[in-house]
């Protein structure tokens, strides 16, 4: 990948260059994420919105689902490191400089409040002042946890491509389409105005995500370094396909489909948009975060 | 009292006599590198030219890696060295994907990260880095920025053709050359194709991200 040569200069010899360092396992922490955070927000959202009548089930499927994704995120992120038995030392030793320590001190957090709500539903006691205590909470946390991943795309300052005030609506973006398109699936018994909700924040979050997709890929003025990524990819290299499929199937679709389930409530229809809004968030998470890594720092 | 670095590349060969030396003395692991030299020809036959550009960690004042590091493995040392503690480090390769030169490597032997310390240890008993020695010409030259009389002080002051890799990044580099030009100092400006590596069947480092 090379932009304008000088006087056409070649290297001839160096060393190997490194391989793609961030890869799936990163997206997949990305892609659980924004569904535990998204479910958060978006039921909490709903829950403030309507009565439980209304949401049968929600405020037990929540913290669960949540539950789940935070421990999928949570394990992958494990998973990634070289010395995953050192993570230890981000509360040992934290620098708080960086968003890896922030956000880890804080996803730690939202997953024990999480923890604790999913327990309250097991046990199921009348403990309903507790639970909507601690879901103001989980609320209030899952924003900057939903956030904390672009501070960190801000930090790696080598990959252009990532601007964070860019990446922060990207994120946000990303928790409400992961969110309510992973509510969709357990929304069959609630209300037709629950539902209809559900399916406006998918269509207009997975339309705003396109569009900030497609103004960072055509029309920003970046850096040197972040235009040579992009020629690359638009000019057909290894991800052009694959970033037109997260496009389609991750925005371009579920945004149609969700508008025809404004329409006529069809949850069938909100569940298609829901399964292809999931499948293409991880497609295009991907892409997004490999293109940048292709490029040739030295 | 900041080290610093300046390569002069006008007086550099391409001997790689730095590189050895650097991966003796820190026993760097067989493919990996705190310090090489990358070769890059220009212009057509039979009007062309090689230069020699040894390229290893920056030291920078605002250093990306340091700031981005969840366990402070990367740190500055007081006389200016981003130097690091490879024990504490836990392998999130956050420093690989900050820093802008490309310096940091994942050490495939201990799974933490890795770069050129300017010979911290070798410094601490009153040497000079490794790579400074073994060159054959002085083309490294290295001291004390903040000290006028230092060698490095004095080149920086009278040659007007010092520069910095990559200064729009704002990381305040303590590494600079003298000599160079886009080409040999900016990525983007020359091509590079796969196979022009000095191990010709590996053009990419596999122990990076380690679960590919």
């Amino acid at each position: 990948m090379h932009t304008e040569t000088i006087n056409h200069a070649i290297v001839t010899l160096d060393v190997a260059l490194p391989g793609i360092v961030w890869g799936w396992m990163i997206t997949l922490n990305l892609w659980a994420k924004s569904i535990a955070t998204g479910t958060i927000l978006v039921g909490g959202f709903l829950l403030a919105r309507y009565s439980e009548d209304n949401l049968k089930g929600l405020k037990n499927i929540l913290p669960v689902v949540a539950f789940i994704f935070l421990n999928i995120f949570l394990l992958f992120t494990l998973l990634d490191l070289h010395q995953p038995f050192r993570m230890i030392n981000i509360f040992l030793h934290p620098h708080f400089t960086s968003a890896i320590t922030v956000g880890a001190w804080m996803a730690t957090v939202l997953t024990g409040i999480i923890a604790f709500m999913s327990f309250l539903v097991i046990i199921k006691k009348e403990t309903d002042g507790i639970y909507n205590t601690l879901l103001k909470a989980a609320i209030v946390l899952a924003i900057p946890v939903t956030l904390y991943t672009a501070a960190i795309m801000g930090e790696a300052s080598a990959r252009e491509l990532w601007q964070t005030p860019a990446e922060l609506i990207q994120m946000a973006l990303a928790a409400f389409v992961a969110g309510s398109a992973t509510l969709a699936f357990f929304s069959g018994s609630w209300t037709k105005d629950a539902k209809r909700d559900l399916a406006i924040i998918l269509a207009v979050s997975a339309f705003l995500s396109f569009i900030m997709y497609m103004g960072e890929y055509y029309l920003s003025f970046k850096s040197e370094e972040a235009e040579a990524t992009l020629a690359y990819v638009q000019t057909g290299g290894a991800y052009h396909t694959l970033f037109w499929l997260g496009q389609v199937i991750g925005y371009i679709l579920p945004f149609f489909i969700a508008i025809g389930a404004i329409r006529n409530g069809n949850g069938a229809m909100l569940k298609l948009a829901a399964i292809l809004a999931l499948i293409g968030l991880f497609i295009a998470k991907h892409v997004w975060l490999i293109i940048p890594q292709l490029l040739s720092l030295s | 009292m900041k080290l610093g670095f300046l390569v002069d590349l006008d007086l550099c060969m391409g001997c790689k006599g730095c590189e050895v030396a650097c991966k003796v003395e820190n026993e760097v692991p067989v493919g990996s590198w705190r310090l090489r030299v990358k070769y890059v020809d220009q212009g057509t036959f039979p009007d062309t030219s090689r230069t020699f550009t040894p390229l290893r960690c920056n030291h920078c004042e605002s250093a990306p890696c340091e700031r981005i590091c969840p366990v402070s493995a990367l740190h500055y040392l007081e006389n200016g060295i981003v130097n690091i503690d490879s024990s504490r480090c836990i392998g999130c390769a956050g420093c690989i994907m900050a820093c802008p030169y490309g310096a940091i490597y994942m050490d495939p032997e201990t799974n933490t990260a890795d770069k050129c310390t300017y010979c911290a240890h070798r410094i601490e008993g009153g040497l000079m880095p490794a790579c400074v020695v073994a060159c054959p010409v002085e083309a490294n030259i290295f001291g004390d920025i903040e000290d006028p009389m230092s060698n490095i002080s004095r080149y920086i002051s009278k040659d007007k053709r010092v520069q910095v890799r990559k200064p729009e990044k704002n990381t305040k580099p303590k590494h600079f050359y003298v000599g160079g030009g886009q080409a040999q100092l900016n990525p983007l400006a020359a091509k590079r194709e796969d196979g022009y590596t000095l191990f010709s069947n590996i053009t990419h480092l596999k122990h990076i991200g380690g679960h590919h």
